[in-house]
């Protein structure tokens, strides 16, 4: 069995609704074991699954380290302190290295975007993008769509704003391609600079008025602004930017009552998100993160199979 | 072929030479390395009374014979960074794509900024004896933006042109003194027309930049410095070259530029010909140059003002890299492409597709450039350097980028396919590559 039409994962630009419901279908499978009390299958046992996160991680790393053993994986884990990076070595020659001891799966996490697709070219391992610059984080995007498809049943027609950095943001991408091909209609809001109109080509709506892209919405995913952007290169400081953007009691009111509120993580509380929205009723930030590792294991296990299936 | 340096005639071969106005089959005439003659067919004597001597014929039925082509950009990266070039080899790469003379661009390490280095590039150019090398020297010294080089000596050692290359002057005020003081040589300021404060992505700004999430540099960024350096060229009524043209509003600016009488000559190379930035997509770095790939609304402004004559002359921007400096992040790469071998296919290539007319191609590749910089070239006016470049135009081939002359293989162009292949490049009269 396999949902990937290719070998890797590296993104969800171009998937197909089918082979996105699949995913989420094999997730939920997925996260039946990991809520059992023995947590562990012998699914994936004697695969080699590496872990080459070359930016600093918890949620992501975690997950999918979680996903690997309760699959029974054996994982090896590389960062980049403490690995030959730092001794100048390029990622192609890290991919080959690792490449010759047999790994099954690569996953990594890396600053620039198309490092994952690199890396690809240069392993007979599968690759899953863990996040590769500003480009794409695909396990991301599923586990959002998982959080909003069981809350929801189906996503089509439903209306979800992602409000933020979504210029350098790789969630905002693979949410984009992965809620809008389960029939979702996506709008970024955000202020101008962080906002080029080229980006409505990714089949979205752009708004710069928070107040008009929550409202009516069905969900709203708050992005973390990173601090060297507030600096008075892209906004004038973090105080304009959470009065003008941020999400809190006052603006929660603009929402529908039954709003759901997303976040990626980690959460600058007090910035995009005030503390009592983020841990409010409609907050759904933590099932999002039992989510990450249930869509981790459908994503381990598919792209492993698919792997067997080519290597058998 | 190397037994007739002295006195021989090529026969038989359609003779394209544009600055003449000829496009026909036509025996020329080569002595003592010059052309001696362009006459009709069967015109020509069996015996040369000049010389005294019976004149040797080189059958070049079906094939044209072109003037020897020339760029003005190409680096060479001798001195510095021989790894990924050296004048020798670029030189070899040259004659290889039927260039007859370049220009070396003077972004080396050191840049040449002093006569001794404009005597070092050139003595290697007269050492290779291939393409004939001539340097640029740049506008100011160590590309800092700040102080004025010696132009006077410099274009007296044999600096043919001025560049500061991808490091463009910021400060307009030096900018102006430069036009201003390079009248008193008469050689053109060229410029690689970049606001650095616009600048700093690694591809074009525009949909395929946000969906690869890379950085993009928009074509504001050129065409900002296009428009202040013609306002500069206007002020001082100096020759202003503008380097690799790549989107609609420099042309626009150029064209109205040019019809109020602003002395400005501009190029534009065969990759913003021949690609968009649609090449990008899988993160291939070399589709990473700047200026960077821009959408084909900017890539058919850009045949447009080169079949006008907006642009003057099609020039390689041949910029070899090595593995290591490509085989990278994509953000992390080097920006450039190797182009010599590849740049007169690709121009062929927009014939065939009937994007240029066929004798103003063989211009933007000879006495287009040749007359942006007033040099002795791509002519086969009689008493003109006989360099001359043989084609086949019927040859169907494939480029091998590992195979080629240059040092580095960094080329989108791998493995495609064209029709139309040079087969013979001459220089001064003597055979410099043979197929």
């Amino acid at each position: 069995m396999t949902a990937l039409a290719e070998r890797h994962l590296l993104g969800l630009e171009g998937l197909s609704r089918e082979a996105i419901e699949h995913l989420l279908d094999t997730a939920l499978t997925m996260r039946e074991v990991l809520r059992r009390s023995v947590k562990k299958v012998p699914t994936l046992r004697g695969k080699a699954v590496v872990n080459l996160f070359f930016e600093s991680s918890t949620r992501t790393r975690m997950s999918f380290e979680v996903a690997a053993k309760v699959l029974s994986a054996d994982t090896y884990s590389i960062s980049q302190t403490g690995s030959s990076v730092t001794k100048g070595e390029t990622l192609v020659d890290t991919a080959k290295n690792l490449d010759a001891m047999h790994p099954d799966v690569i996953v990594i996490r890396h600053a620039s975007s198309g490092a994952a697709a690199l890396v690809s070219r240069h392993t007979r391992a599968a690759v899953v993008n863990a996040g590769d610059g500003q480009h794409e984080h695909p396990t991301q995007g599923l586990l959002d769509a998982l959080t909003l498809r069981e809350r929801w049943g189906a996503l089509d027609g439903k209306r979800v704003t992602i409000v933020g950095d979504v210029l350098h943001s790789r969630v905002a991408r693979s949410d984009a391609f992965g809620l809008t091909a389960l029939g979702a209609r996506v709008t970024f809001c955000g202020p101008p600079t962080l906002l080029p109109p080229e980006l409505a080509s990714l089949g979205v709506t752009l708004a710069t008025s928070l107040r008009r892209a929550v409202e009516g919405a069905d969900a709203v995913m708050m992005l973390r602004v990173q601090n060297e952007r507030m600096d008075g290169q892209f906004l004038p400081s973090s105080r304009e930017y959470s009065r003008t953007f941020g999400l809190g009691l006052e603006q929660l009111e603009w929402l529908k009552p039954d709003a759901l509120i997303l976040h990626p993580g980690p959460v600058n509380r007090g910035v995009e998100l005030s503390p009592e929205v983020a841990d409010g009723p409609r907050s759904v930030i933590l099932p999002q993160v039992e989510n990450g590792v249930a869509v981790r294991m459908a994503v381990l296990y598919l792209v492993a199979a698919g792997h067997a299936e080519e290597h058998g | 072929m190397s037994g007739h340096a002295g006195l021989f005639a090529i026969v038989g071969a359609r003779v394209i030479d544009p600055a003449n106005g000829i496009d026909g089959e036509r025996t020329v005439l080569v002595r003592d390395g010059r052309i001696a003659g362009v006459e009709s067919p069967g015109a020509l004597p069996s015996f040369d009374g000049v010389r005294g001597e019976r004149i040797e014929r080189i059958d070049a039925r079906g094939l044209w014979l072109l003037p020897g082509f020339v760029d003005l950009h190409a680096h060479l990266r001798e001195p510095g960074e021989e790894h990924k070039e050296t004048i020798a080899t670029g030189a070899k790469a040259a004659v290889a794509g039927g260039y007859t003379t370049i220009v070396a661009i003077a972004n080396t390490r050191p840049p040449i900024d002093n006569a001794a280095l404009v005597r070092f590039v050139k003595k290697k150019g007269e050492e290779a004896d291939l393409a004939r090398v001539l340097p640029a020297a740049t506008i100011t010294l160590g590309q800092k933006g700040e102080g004025l080089t010696e132009l006077v000596d410099l274009a007296e050692a044999g600096a043919v042109c001025f560049t500061d290359d991808g490091r463009p002057v910021a400060n307009a005020g030096v900018m102006r003194r430069a036009l201003e003081y390079s009248r008193l040589v008469g050689r053109p300021i060229v410029a690689h027309e970049e606001d650095l404060g616009l600048a700093g992505g690694s591809m074009h700004e525009g949909e395929v930049s946000v969906r690869l999430g890379l950085r993009g540099v928009p074509g504001a960024a050129e065409e900002v410095m296009i428009r202040r350096d013609l306002v500069l060229a206007e002020l001082t009524g100096a020759h202003l070259h503008v380097m690799h043209v790549s989107t609609a509003g420099s042309v626009r600016a150029i064209r109205e530029a040019k019809s109020r009488g602003v002395k400005v000559t501009a190029e534009a190379t065969p990759h913003h010909l021949t690609l968009t930035d649609e090449a990008v997509k899988g993160y291939d770095t070399n589709a990473k140059m700047m200026p960077p790939l821009r959408p084909e609304a900017d890539r058919r402004a850009i045949v447009e003002a080169l079949q006008d004559g907006t642009l003057d002359a099609i020039a390689t921007d041949h910029a070899p890299h090595a593995t290591v400096d490509k085989e990278l992040e994509f953000d992390k790469a080097a920006s450039g492409i190797v182009g010599l071998e590849t740049a007169f296919a690709l121009t062929l290539r927009a014939v065939q597709r009937g994007e240029l007319k066929l004798t103003r191609a063989i211009e933007l590749l000879t006495s287009g450039p040749a007359r942006a910089f007033q040099l002795d070239a791509g002519t086969l006016t009689v008493g003109a350097p006989a360099d001359l470049t043989l084609i086949d135009p019927e040859a169907r081939w494939k480029f091998d980028a590992k195979k080629s002359s240059s040092k580095s293989h960094n080329s989108p162009f791998d493995g495609w396919e064209f029709s139309g292949r040079v087969v013979r490049t001459f220089v001064g009269g003597r055979v410099r590559f043979e197929l």
